[in-house]
């Protein structure tokens, strides 16, 4: 075990990475120019948070899948607890992905004069109910991992489950989203108001660092899980 | 004649000054509160909170490495 670095922290380099992108991602997301849509107008700063979510539990849920197909090629339980970590932070990320993203089209895609129509045209959004359907696969693989007594049991049998709801990200949140006509921006036609690539470079100035240090952000609340873990199944780990 | 043709510049300058709605400097922005400078005292409530944020993951990221240190 190393832990000689300054702030004594378990190899903290890309820690403090992760601090400095997501501080340059807070003011420069807040004061640098973006460009000026109509209908977004302010609200196109929320790429750098909203978005950002739903690209670290992608990430998380990739790392999930992974450490589950460790598990399965080795029966080595510390990978079973970081794919179960994994997925969990995920999921959070995934929660306020969803949670952002709903405050955010009540103030674009929502008429306040006529809330009930233009509130059921958002409902059949399929970029919200795939997202929806990724979520609930997920929260269904906590279920079923919590259900099972037996430790390799449950091990095994979460870790295949894991690996079919990875497979079902992709129709869920890749493929159906771009096939189906959407008000949502980066599907295959969107609303020319709402499409950045016109304006990209601005953006991305901040939108890269911030996916960055988002991501970093979570992996690191989920070490700090996964560690905790460790200690707590000390004696598990060690028989 | 003249009239059709009266109407029909007028309709076309009509369709121009639509047109000018949609450049972007017309689009509303929170341009006042960038020039008097009070989006500063946003930036000040947002970073503290992430400080706080993030001076709590550190703090349980210590006390952890103590706890591995005396395993």
């Amino acid at each position: 075990m190393s832990h000689k670095n300054i702030f004594n922290m378990h190899k903290s380099w890309w820690k403090i990475l992760s601090v400095v992108l997501l501080v340059y991602t807070f003011t420069a997301g807040i004061l640098m120019k973006v460009p000026r849509l109509p209908q977004l107008q302010e609200t196109i700063r929320n790429l750098y948070f909203h978005v950002c979510m739903w690209f670290a539990m992608m990430i998380l849920f990739i790392i999930s899948v992974v450490h589950a197909i460790k598990y399965l090629r080795t029966n080595n339980l510390k990978n079973d607890i970081c794919s179960r970590e994994y997925a969990s932070v995920g999921i959070i990320m995934g929660i306020l992905g969803y949670a952002t993203g709903a405050i955010w089209m009540s103030y674009t895609w929502a008429d306040p004069n006529i809330p009930s129509v233009t509130f059921s045209l958002i409902a059949k959004e399929p970029k919200l109910i795939g997202a929806a359907i990724a979520l609930l696969i997920y929260f269904a693989y906590l279920v079923l991992r919590d259900s099972i007594q037996d430790i390799d049991k449950r091990a095994r049998v979460s870790a295949v489950y894991n690996i079919f709801a990875f497979a079902m990200l992709f129709p869920s949140i890749w493929i159906l989203p771009r096939v189906l006509p959407s008000l949502h921006p980066g599907g295959s036609e969107g609303n020319p108001a709402l499409d950045f690539k016109s304006a990209d470079p601005r953006l991305r100035m901040v939108f890269y660092p911030a996916i960055a240090g988002w991501t970093l952000l979570a992996v690191w609340i989920t070490t700090i899980k996964i560690r905790m873990r460790y200690i707590k199944d000390k004696s598990i780990l060690n028989a | 004649m003249k009239k059709n043709l009266l109407a029909l510049v007028t309709g076309l300058l009509l369709s121009l000054s639509i047109f000018a709605q949609n450049n972007p400097e017309q689009v509303e922005m929170a341009d006042t509160m960038r020039s008097n400078g009070k989006i500063y005292v946003v930036i000040a409530v947002i970073l503290t909170i992430l400080a706080g944020l993030i001076l709590y993951v550190v703090r349980i990221d210590r006390k952890l490495g103590k706890l591995e240190k005396n395993q």
